[in-house]
Formats: C-alpha cells, structure tokens, sequence
C-alpha cells in the first residue's frame, strides 16, 4: 500500500468572503479525514517528530489513537504534556518543528500534525475537556505573573505536580499575546476562554488588573511564595524612528491589534473603544504580525491593504501559511522598500508615507542578505492608516524593579534553558527572557520552568 | 468589580468617587493614575488618582463627563460596581523640598493637583496654589486645596469668582514678586503650554501631568506617545508628569483628536439611552 503523498487538506472559507468577516478561516478536518490523515503517519521508531516539539508531546502516540478512532485516549496523551492544545494546534509553525522533522517529507508532504492536533483539541473542548483527578496538594504556593503562553503552561504543569498557583495579570483578560494580539480569524477568543478554563479547573487562581512592579513588587510575591515565574512577555512596540511617526494613523500594530481584538473594535461601537482604518492602509514589517495586521485591516472595511518590506519574500519571517491567505485575500506586498518619512496634513492626519527602493548586499548577521537603499529611488505614496510591525521588545516594568536580577542587553530577563535566573527562587520563561518568540516557544519555556521550580522547591527542604 | 463606595457631585459635569480597591490604595502616590473599564464592553480610560486612604482601601477619581465613557460613569451611583480598576500606573510625583512652588489647576486638572498640594506642604515646601477655571460653578475642591496652601489664589475665564483671567496672569504676577523655584501644573494642554511658555522665560522647572489616549497603561500599546525634548516617551509608563519645557503640546492636541468623530457618534448613542 503505497502512502498518500500529500496532506489532506483542511477545508476554509473562501478569500471573497472571509475578508468580510472576523470568522475562523480553516474549518477543521472531519472526523473521517483526520483518521485517513493519521494513517498516513509511518510510526517511525526513532521518532523524529517529537525532536520538533518545544513541549515534548506524543506524537506518535496520540496520532495511532486517532488512526484507531480513539479520540479521547489521543487527548489524553497530549494533554499529559500540551495544556494548550487548541492554541497550538492552530499557530505554531509545525514546518518548523514537528512537520519539519516528518520522515514522509522526504516523500512529500508531512502528517498533518499541527491539523490533526486541532482537531484532537476541537473534538475534546467540544464534548466538555475531561479534568485530570486533582493530585496530593504540596502546601507550597508559587506565583506566575503574567497569563500569557509562558505564564499559562507553567501554572498548569504546576497545578498538576499539586502546587498552589496563583497567576497575576496585568490586564482585564488572560491569554496575553493570543487574546490581545493574535486576530479572531486565526484563534476564535472562545477558544482561548475555554482553554483558560481548563488551566483554571486545575486549580489555578488567576488575578487580574495586577501590574506586577506597580500594584505589588516581585520582592513582595517572593516573600508570599515558595518561587515565582515571570512570564510577562514581549510588550514594547519597536518603531520606525522616522519623521511623522507621532502623526493621527500611525498605531503600532500592539495598539492597532490589541483595540481590534481585545477591546473588540471591530464591533465598535455596541463596544466602546474605536479604530480608525481609512481606505489605503500600509503594513511595515512581515513577520507573522504584520499579516494580521494587514488582513485584519481588509477585514475593517480597507480598500488596499500593502505589506511593506525592506527585503525579500524569501526573507519574510511570517509563516508561509500566514503569507498564503494574506495574498489569497488581495495583500499587496511591496517588497524592497523601506519608509523614510511620514506626511500629515495640517490637522496632524497621516496622508503619504515617503518610501525608498531597496536592493540587497551582502549578508548580516542574522546570515540574511542586507537591504541597502537604492539611491534617487524615492517615492511617496498616499496612505491613511500606517500600521508598523517591526517586532517588540520586553515589556521594561518588571526587569528594572527587581534587585539583584540580571538583565540582558536588550531588556530581556537573563534565564537559564530551564528558566533560573540570577536571583534564587526567580524564574523566567517566553519573550521576557528571550525576545519576541513564537508562542509554542514561550510554552516549552514555562513547561521547563515548572520543572526547575519543582526542583528547586523541593531541594530547599 | 470595585464597589463605588461614595460618590458626590462637585459641579453639573464634574463628579467625585471612592471606589473600593485596596491593592490600589496601598501603593498609590500623588501623581500616578489608575486605568478603569465600566463593563465587558467599555474601554479602558485613565484617570488620576485625586486621593486615597489606605486604611479604609479607596482610591478617590474626579472625572469630566466629556465623553461616552465619562458620561456613563457619571450616571453610576454608590453600590454600584466598576468592571475593572487597575493601577497604580505612572512614575510618582518627585515630592521634595523645593523651597516656593507654585501649584496650578485648571478645570478638573484641579483634581490631580490636590494630593501634590498636599505633599508638597507635607514635605515643608512654601505652596502657592492658583486654580482656574471658566467660571465658579466649575470650580472645584477651593476648599481642601486652599487648606494646604500658604497663599491661593483663583482665576475665572469670566470673572465670577476670584480675578477675571487666566492662571498664567496670577503666575505672572507672583514671578515678578518673589523667587519661584518650581511650578507645577495640571489641566487642560493649552493651558499647560501657555503655564510652560511663560515659566521658560523666567527659566523656572516646570512639571505638567499629560493625560493622552491610552489602552493598556504598561507601555504595550503606545498610544500614548508623546514627544518630550525631541524624543518619544510613553505616558503611560515613563511619565505622566514631564518637563514642560520640552513637550510637544501641538501634537499631544492633535493625537487626543484621533477619534473625536468616533466619541461624537458613541456619545450621541449613549445621550439617546
């Protein structure tokens, strides 16, 4: 029997009519297809998939169960190591990781993996997520600030090792980065909710409006508990640096995202806080960011919406698939051009970007070729809304209130691989300690912390 | 939720209350702000902490009813819940012993200057408070303010109360009077500008307390950017307080437009409620 060589594939909503909307665009495999999909997987020996996997899941494992048609024993091998399944099965870069270790890529395509995960975590959360039987309690309290990916997965790994967590929020909801940041269209908010919930039913207490470093100190949480896990992430927009950049329609795309998709200003005004999006709208940047950017700005009612990139397309840090459906529902992408300079009008509203045609030199650092400006290339173009995704930095509050805490260069908390930092019983994991990331990054990094404060909770005995 | 434990009416437009939020309460200081959302669908507005009371766990705002929020905050009563209120956010005044400083509100900026009032006499220094406002049925807190002022002064738009003018006028008069070694001042940003321009002459330090648009309030956002000196800070997390001889106050004007059509249309929504 000769095996299929490419995945089967994951039905969506068409381009001409999900950019009228904020509705998920795959709709998930059927039962049917996710069980010929999981008969494609060879059951390599040596596993080379789960080399892919920042948290270390099954992968064999669970996809077998799917191939037999048991659904509920492949959640259960998961979720003995993915407390997040339904968000990573929706956005991590399995290219990357899993798919991109697959044996049968060699052949073709990968397993579905990343699709066959979603579907394992829609099958569970849709009959009702079976709660594991609650451990014997520890007696010891640790703290997790910050509910984000990192923050999420440490406290529930914690909860399950039977420790007393309590995760300190800054904002009105949790989820960090995947409800603030990452569009309706690509991870439904219920979704996040219901996974929320389960890390709740664990056991986890989860406090919000507590700006750790302003509402109380990380001195203090130490003295309250047995260890404490910073999670707080990449907050700190990066901008341009050019003239214009303060003008009315220039948001970063942490402000733009966060009205959009938090704050819900796309259903503005039965919900209060307002975006404006005008009808040309241009994307600086082209990670994974800048498309939601983009495509959340056709969504908004834009006419045009443009990717502006300095390099290459080889050279976008988006995800191919993230790429794929922004072009698919008509992003223009202007590759090669850097913006010099914003124009306003008298009233201080952004009316023209100025722009440089770019060539590439030789290669940098990051081993990728370097933009150089093309001399007497400039051109200007009429826009209305400028969105700049050029990345984030840490968020500063936490690293500079803490005594004695090493801090990187670049504001970053300095951790471990297991997320020890220089201060006895301080742990961090995700953007704060490494840069902006990938969520699935942030995860394994609370995943290894909440071992390392298991360790250390019990080697201080 | 945070209880609304008291609220009282301090002009048609301007209200006081004392919600209930003791982690608040415990840190503020004069010169910080908290961040409030209504309910599950209001934004997230900032506003600066008029006083607090440890001991009882309530942190006082005094709001402007200007816009949809504000007004629908305005109709909230005692007993009533708050979404969200989070804080405190901001750099803390720099309350030291300054010698005279000359401490000025106007409108319900007024508000924010009491607890810097108050420390700054706390702390020994000589305070010359001047408050303006339109006119004496917005004028607010003369009472409590006045009580930590070695000399107070008002300033009405037309006249009603105090001396007809501007607060820049009673600032002038008291610079050419005596050493002055510092001014703040807290209202609207013209008034801010015209306060700072005046104090530049005269080569005084000048702090204003700048409240742009914001969303988060941990300098994730950066909505609220402003340009102080050339460079862009964030108010949220680097101010609100800043040097007021460097702000850019045209572009803070512009950017608290942005969405003035936005607040017209959710206002007139809310007004037909």
């Amino acid at each position: 029997m000769s095996v299929q060589k490419t995945k089967h594939k994951m039905p969506e909503q068409s381009p001409s009519e999900r950019i009228k909307n904020f509705k998920e665009v795959p709709y998930g495999y059927s039962k049917e297809v996710a069980i010929e999909e999981a008969k494609r997987c060879l059951q390599c020996k040596n596993k080379p998939c789960m080399k892919g996997c920042p948290v270390e899941i099954d992968i064999p494992g669970f996809i077998a169960c799917i191939a037999q048609g048991d659904f509920e024993k492949a959640a259960e091998v998961i979720k003995a190591k993915n407390n997040l399944p339904a968000v990573s099965g929706r956005v991590c870069p399995y290219e990357e990781q899993c798919e991109g270790q697959c044996t049968l890529k060699k052949l073709g395509e990968p397993v579905g993996i990343g699709r066959l995960e979603r579907f394992i975590a829609d099958y569970e959360r849709e009959k009702g997520a079976k709660i594991p039987e609650k451990p014997k309690q520890l007696g010891k309290k640790v703290a997790v600030v910050g509910a984000g990916p990192a923050g999420l997965t440490c406290a529930g790994d914690l909860a399950k090792m039977g420790y007393s967590v309590t995760v300190f929020e800054a904002l009105h909801a949790p989820g960090g980065v995947l409800m603030y940041g990452i569009p309706e269209f690509r991870l439904p908010k219920k979704i996040v909710n219901s996974e929320v919930d389960y890390i709740k039913k664990l056991g986890v207490q989860i406090n919000y409006d507590v700006v750790v470093g302003k509402t109380i100190t990380v001195d203090e949480l130490m003295k309250d508990y047995d260890a404490v896990f910073i999670g707080t992430g990449a907050g700190l927009p990066n901008w341009l640096n050019i003239p214009g950049e303060n003008l009315d329609g220039v948001y970063s795309a942490n402000e733009f995202l966060t009205r959009v998709n938090m704050m819900k200003a796309y259903q503005f005004p039965d919900f209060d806080t307002p975006v404006k999006i005008g009808k040309v709208v241009a994307t600086f940047g082209a990670g994974n960011v800048a498309m939601d950017c983009a495509r959340t700005s056709l969504r908004l009612g834009a006419e045009k919406s443009y990717i502006l990139y300095r390099r290459t397309e080889a050279e976008m840090p988006a995800r191919i698939e993230e790429i794929h459906h922004a072009k698919e529902e008509g992003v223009i992408f202007k590759l090669l051009t850097n913006p010099i300079h914003f124009y306003g009008d008298k009233d201080g509203h952004l009316t023209e970007v100025e722009f440089i045609k770019m060539q590439l030199g030789e290669p940098d650092e990051s081993g990728r070729r370097r933009p150089v400006p093309i001399p007497g290339s400039e051109e200007k173009m009429k826009i209305d809304t400028a969105l700049v995704a050029i990345g984030q930095s840490p968020n500063p509050l936490i690293p500079h209130t803490v005594k004695g805490l090493q801090v990187g260069k670049h504001g970053n908390i300095v951790a471990d691989d297991d997320g020890r930092t220089s201060v006895p019983g301080l742990f961090a994991g995700g953007d704060i300690a490494t840069g902006a990331a990938t969520v699935i990054l942030a995860m394994g990094a609370g995943k290894r912390a909440a071992r390392a404060i298991d360790q250390y909770i019990k080697s201080k005995k | 939720m945070y209880e609304i434990l008291e609220k009282k009416i301090l002009s048609d437009t301007v209200k006081l209350m004392k919600i209930k939020a003791p982690l608040v309460a415990k840190k503020a200081q004069p010169g910080q702000f908290i961040i409030l959302r209504i309910d599950e669908k209001g934004e997230r507005i900032p506003l600066t902490i008029a006083d607090f009371d440890r001991k009882v766990g309530t942190v006082t705002i005094i709001f402007l009813e200007v816009g949809k929020t504000t007004k629908q905050l305005g109709k909230l009563k005692a007993g009533d819940f708050l979404e969200n209120f989070v804080g405190p956010l901001g750099v803390p005044s720099d309350i030291r012993k300054y010698g005279t400083v000359v401490c000025i509100g106007g409108g319900v900026g007024i508000a924010c200057l009491y607890p810097l009032v108050k420390a700054l006499h706390e702390k020994g220094n000589q305070v010359i408070s001047i408050l303006g406002a339109k006119t004496e049925k917005l004028l607010i807190m003369e009472k409590e303010i006045s009580e930590y002022s070695d000399e107070f002064y008002i300033t009405t738009d037309d006249g009603s109360k105090g001396r007809k003018g501007f607060v820049s006028d009673a600032l002038k008069q008291i610079i050419e009077k005596k050493k002055v070694d510092m001014v703040m001042a807290i209202g609207p940003i013209i008034m801010m500008k015209v306060v700072s321009d005046l104090t530049k002459k005269y080569n005084i330090k000048t702090l204003v307390s700048l409240n742009p648009i914001m969303v988060d309030g941990t300098g994730m956002c950066g909505g609220c950017r402003v340009s102080v000196g050339g460079e862009t800070k964030f108010a949220c997390v680097d101010g609100p307080e800043f040097d007021g001889h460097k702000v850019d106050y045209e572009n803070l004007m512009l950017r608290n437009r942005r969405f003035v059509h936005e607040e017209d249309h959710a206002c007139k929504l809310e007004d037909a409620k």
